[in-house]
């Protein structure tokens, strides 16, 4: 009813070209964005803001980052976890050796160490596929967590092995470290991934994000009608790790303030893997569901209990948290293998012909 | 200079100078890969009859040998248990066929793989909630399996086998040599090898693929119940185990999705090379390259043979 295309004509070709050339679709996103940046900085409180939304955004870039390689590229990596570390630990060598670089320039560029990696162990892609290809990126995936354990220089030298912030200043105010307010970080990440998901919806819609697409349907076609798969898998090997670099680098200096190395172990992984696939292979809009439904899942599973007053201990509650999850994802996978996206867009069209069916 | 001596001559020199030491480290690289054989023939055994890379398999391994300590130490006879835990894999088979794969044929292969990933948290969580986090000890001793181990004196010096690892491959090679004679001289296996090539043209001569299913998961269940008895007698039983799965990826793709053979040797060279790798090398790099030095090995013969060793060739159309 109120979702009608009807009427909306497009006269030039940028209009036709538009990120949203549905003028609800225009109205949709500005009331997201408004409710991101007003209503909750307003109206959330500190542990919703650190906990729930500042985690949901970076896994959210994660996901977009895993997702123009497995959902576009159709190259699918197991290595994410790994990727994502060393964008941290890349930002960690970088602030100390010049601590009085803005850490927002440091996290972006901590982003190309992490493109680089990815470049070298995208490189047997072009020689092998499919599953096969998915356990050779376990290779990234523990060879850099052992990188992360064994070389002290990573980590300073220190006794925990583990790398953590101390406050980052710039403009008069603590942007990252323990003293930080969570509404800043929250602020510098909302804008850092709001704008590294534009530029990504826009380089899908492009040149690159066709090649890839053609990559991923049929790579021998693509190559036949002029597509180079090097040129164009590495790419998205680099991309693809850069955005899981800076959401890497993120994770520990805008979130968890420190991290070990098996915080960036084979189960963040699957985890990315599972919002990808949940939020929809090949959607952008997508990841965020997927990231959202993930993340917020568990936490809701383990705070039911309690609302229904049922007195359960605290580690039963993570295996039944486990299992559930478990049993929900195959679930998921049945209903809709598509993913939420997909469950988007079917309410979408039965929106335009309401009250028809068809 | 020191550096290249390091790395290319003192390990032969070592690996010459102490032959006993060299071959107990091969015989621990044998059992240790015919394990991983093991594992990757329950991973080879799902992919060929249903096209799912299964990645539950590393917990089915836990869950089958946690169900059958469990058993045991609930005061059920050891035997009794063990007939019990076949009976628990066959449920599990046929409810995987039911709720899982059913309703997901003719997906792509990506949800699949996603699903087995579920079907592993799944497991996990229902195997913590049953049987709790702890480690257990393997029933070994109530189950007949041989311990000691006996030394023998070879090339001056002394190799120790222990008995249980010569049962472990012993036993490991039976199963191997039976699942190969299932596969290829009975009805059901040829049922399967039909099902492997081409799914429509098994059903169109009449193959049932919800039964060839279920067959081939409970077969990957036995096998797991039987890894995770062996794995088990050498270490504690507990969910760390399921980390072997990693180990038997690389195994996989060292000797192809699809070729049981290849599983065996992918074992063996897995097996072997990790352990010579990690003694004679290791201490160069810091300890600790096991876990990923199997997928080095992998991916270098891969580099070469994108198939696996022993996996039908790819051939691709446009």
């Amino acid at each position: 009813m109120f979702y009608r295309e009807t009427g909306q004509f497009k006269t030039s070709y940028a209009e036709d070209m538009a990120l949203f050339p549905v003028i609800q679709d225009r109205i949709g996103i500005g009331v997201i964005l408004i409710v991101a940046f007003v209503a909750i900085p307003l109206l959330a409180n500190d542990f919703f803001i650190a906990s729930i939304m500042i985690p949901f955004l970076i896994f959210a870039l994660a996901t977009v980052g895993l997702n123009i390689l497995t959902g576009y590229c159709g190259q699918l990596s197991l290595g994410t976890g790994a990727f994502m570390g060393v964008g941290a630990y890349a930002c960690y060598k970088l602030t100390t050796i010049f601590p009085e670089v803005n850490i927002i320039v440091m996290v972006l560029l901590s982003g190309f160490f992490a493109a680089g990696i990815g470049v070298v162990f995208g490189l047997p892609s072009l020689r092998i596929k499919g599953f096969y290809l998915a356990v050779a990126t376990l290779a990234a995936q523990f060879f850099l967590e052992w990188c992360f354990i064994r070389i002290r220089w990573l980590y300073n030298y220190n006794d925990s092995g583990a790398i953590e912030t101390v406050d980052h200043t710039a403009f008069g105010l603590v942007l990252a470290g323990p003293s930080a307010e969570p509404l800043t970080r929250y602020f510098i990440v909302l804008v850092i991934v709001i704008a590294m998901t534009w530029v990504a919806s826009n380089l899908l819609r492009g040149r690159f994000g066709r090649q890839w697409m053609m990559i991923r349907d049929m790579d021998i076609a693509a190559e036949l009608i002029g597509v180079r798969p090097l040129q164009a898998k590495l790419l998205a090997f680099a991309v693809s790790s850069f955005y899981c670099g800076v959401a890497g680098a993120m994770m520990v200096f805008f979130w968890l303030g420190a991290a070990e190395p098996a915080a960036f172990n084979i189960n963040l992984s699957f985890q990315i893997l599972f919002m990808v696939i949940l939020g929809g292979l090949g959607s952008i809009a997508g990841c965020f569901m997927g990231a959202a439904f993930i993340w917020i899942l568990p936490l809701i599973i383990r705070t039911a209990p309690l609302l229904f007053g049922v007195e359960i201990s605290a580690a039963l509650v993570e295996h039944i948290a486990f299992m559930v999850t478990g049993a929900l994802i195959i679930f998921i996978l049945i209903v809709e293998p598509h993913g939420l996206a997909r469950i988007w867009q079917i309410i979408r069209q039965k929106l335009r012909v309401w009250p028809f069916p068809y | 200079m020191e550096i290249l001596y390091n790395i290319f001559i003192d390990p032969f020199v070592q690996m010459v100078v102490l032959p006993d030491f060299f071959l107990q480290v091969i015989w621990e690289g044998f059992v240790a890969g015919v394990l991983y054989a093991l594992i990757a023939l329950g991973f080879v055994l799902i992919f060929k009859a249903s096209g799912v890379f299964n990645f539950a398999q590393g917990i089915m391994v836990v869950f089958a040998a946690l169900s059958l300590v469990g058993l045991t130490e609930a005061g059920v006879p050891v035997y009794v248990s063990l007939a019990l835990c076949i009976g628990i894999m066959f449920l599990l088979a046929y409810g995987v066929e039911r709720l899982v794969l059913k309703p997901l044929v003719n997906q792509p292969d990506i949800i699949l793989f996603m699903a087995t990933i579920g079907l592993t948290f799944f497991l996990i969580g229902l195997g913590e909630t049953i049987f709790g986090g702890e480690p257990k000890t393997m029933v070994t001793e109530e189950l007949g399996l041989p311990t000691g181990s006996t030394a023998f004196d070879v090339a001056g010096g002394i190799v120790i086998l222990q008995h249980l690892d010569i049962a472990a491959a012993t036993i490991a090679l039976m199963m191997v040599a039976l699942l190969g004679f299932f596969f290829s001289k009975t009805r059901i296996g040829r049922a399967l090898r039909a099902v492997a090539d081409s799914h429509k043209a098994a059903l169109s001569v009449g193959i049932s693929l919800e039964q060839i299913w279920v067959i081939v998961w409970f077969a990957a269940g036995i096998v797991a119940l039987v890894t995770g008895i062996m794995w088990g007698a050498r270490s504690d039983v507990s969910f760390a185990l399921q980390i072997i799965a990693f180990k038997a990826l690389p195994v996989l793709i060292l000797g192809g999705f699809t070729s049981i053979p290849g599983a065996i040797v992918g074992g063996l060279i897995i097996g072997i090379g990790e352990k010579i790798g990690e003694i004679y090398w290791g201490p160069l790099l810091g300890s600790g390259i096991e876990s990923w030095l199997a997928y080095l090995i992998a991916l270098v013969f891969l580099l070469f043979r994108p198939q696996g060793l022993f996996g039908e060739k790819i051939i691709e159309r446009v």
